[in-house]
């Protein structure tokens, strides 16, 4: 297995006259939590979507676990994703289904399980999350709060080795924002996850963070720890520290 | 003209034909998931339940009016030239040919179509669909294919329910208003339909009810922008859908009388 978990070179990615990835590089080892920070409309999202192929680049080398994704259809992408999971900003919950069927939806299509297996799979999913007994639930039942802790637990159903995480806390209450931040590091500690986090939210970010990148003009301008972030990287870095993370 | 427009005009046609392409490659990648195994059976069954059985009402109200007008309208004309005993193979003619079909398909084409297309675009702005993809699943296989099939089955069975209703409607102005028996108008409503007839009658749904789910799924999975982009690929599978039967209707109608 590869200790180079994700790596991208030199990727670009433009929408019409819009480039938003210019040649932007980054490579993320294994265990390792990176906080990905940088004003509204950087490429964060762009990013993590380029990193699981849900958007192909325009140029530049994409591999995640050993893979090219850069290059790869759909079909080819199977394997690769059942190991990387990706928590959507709006959770991206199924309306159509109960919660118990968006956190089966995963195991239902990759996995052999009987519906013992199934419902007792589900239930510790959502133990995980600290949200036992709400299968029964639709998504439009749940708080926002709900729905990403929903969220995470499907995200986890297929054990993955990298976790995308776009936004994780927008939206949220702080105690409820802080919830989820520790629902992370757990998941980081206990199960050895990679993870890659789009975030705005400093606290989050002082609290996760193996290592944290910041992307500005489409490029990755710095790359180290919380504390050279605050005090020894480029004055937009630290400026959006001492700001809370907002850009203003 | 100015060279500005001019290029807005090659924009325009370029973007509408990689529309057209797009949703070609959608209808062959649709073709393709519906036959082959892994089948979506329970959501088949679903989205027949919403599609057909949703639609009855509507279409059989349409159907029994068109009927009553169309015998209407048939008694007037017919009676200059002393012929009103043939209202039944005028509205039966009608009715199973062209009428049943196509207005069952617009029906159909703008209630279930807008439906499609409003789930499918929801689900595309708020990354239900990226989600499917990042869990490995196909949302061709997962959202068109059922709602294909599911159009591809119920559509001809409202259609023939539809021409039911239209030549009963047509019966009771032929007995209510012109005095003719039920008996005698449905012996002349059945005798000059014939197989090509039906056979007309019934291929035209099949292709009408592809033409309309593709074009649904297409505009839902191309939506952007939150509910106002929903909204416009709403409106677009309206209008593209009740275009497309009517130009697909003169096709294969010229392609059944050549024959």
């Amino acid at each position: 297995m590869p200790d180079q978990m994700i790596v991208l070179e030199n990727v670009s990615k433009a929408f019409g006259a819009n480039r938003v990835l210019r040649n932007a590089s980054l490579t993320v080892l294994r265990g390792e939590a990176v906080v990905v920070l940088g004003a509204s409309g950087s490429g964060k999202s762009v990013t993590l979507k380029t990193i699981n192929g849900l958007i192909q680049p325009d140029s530049g080398h994409v591999e995640v676990l050993g893979h090219r994704v850069d290059d790869a259809d759909e079909r080819k992408l199977i394997p690769l994703r059942r190991q990387v999971s990706y928590l959507f900003q709006g959770g991206a919950l199924f309306d159509s289904m109960s919660v118990f069927d968006n956190l089966a939806f995963p195991l239902r299509e990759h996995l052999d399980l009987t519906e013992d297996q199934l419902e007792e799979r589900v239930e510790s999913l959502l133990e995980m999350v600290q949200l036992e007994g709400i299968g029964d639930k639709t998504p439009s039942e749940l708080s926002g709060g709900m729905r990403k802790r929903v969220a995470l637990a499907r995200a986890l159903a297929l054990e993955p080795e990298i976790i995308l995480y776009d936004e994780p806390t927008t939206g949220l209450d702080p105690v409820t924002g802080d919830a989820i931040a520790e629902l992370i590091l757990d998941l980081d500690r206990r199960l050895g996850v990679t993870s890659v986090i789009v975030t705005h939210d400093i606290p989050l970010t002082r609290k996760v963070a193996d290592r944290v990148v910041f992307l500005a003009d489409g490029a990755f301008i710095f790359s180290g720890d919380v504390e050279e972030a605050t005090h020894d990287a480029p004055a937009m870095v630290r400026r959006f520290f001492s700001a809370g993370g907002h850009d203003a | 003209m100015p060279p500005i427009m001019r290029m807005r005009i090659i924009d325009a046609a370029l973007d509408h034909l990689g529309d057209v392409g797009a949703a070609t490659r959608l209808a062959a990648a649709t073709a393709r998931r519906m036959v082959t195994p892994p089948f979506e059976v329970r959501e088949v069954f679903r989205q027949m339940d919403r599609i057909g059985v949703g639609s009855l009402n509507l279409t059989n109200i349409t159907a029994l009016f068109t009927g009553l007008v169309l015998a209407v309208q048939t008694a007037y004309t017919l009676a200059a030239f002393g012929a009103r005993l043939y209202i039944g193979e005028v509205v039966a003619l009608s009715l199973v040919r062209e009428l049943g079909p196509v207005l069952t398909a617009l029906m159909v084409g703008g209630r279930v179509g807008a439906g499609i297309t409003a789930e499918i675009g929801t689900m595309t702005v708020t990354e239900q669909v990226d989600a499917l993809r990042s869990m490995a699943a196909d949302p061709i296989r997962k959202l068109v294919a059922p709602r294909a099939w599911a159009t591809v089955v119920m559509l001809p069975l409202l259609t023939i329910l539809a021409d039911a209703m239209g030549i009963f409607g047509g019966m009771l102005i032929a007995v209510l208003q012109e005095g003719l028996t039920a008996g005698f108008y449905f012996q002349h409503a059945f005798r000059l339909l014939d197989f090509q007839d039906v056979a007309m009658g019934l291929t035209k749904p099949v292709l009408f009810a592809y033409l309309i789910a593709i074009i649904a799924c297409h505009n839902g999975l191309r939506a952007r922008g939150g509910a106002d982009g929903v909204g416009r690929a709403t409106t677009r599978t309206v209008y593209a859908s009740a275009i497309g039967v009517l130009v697909s209707d003169f096709l294969i109608t010229k392609l059944f009388v050549g024959l």
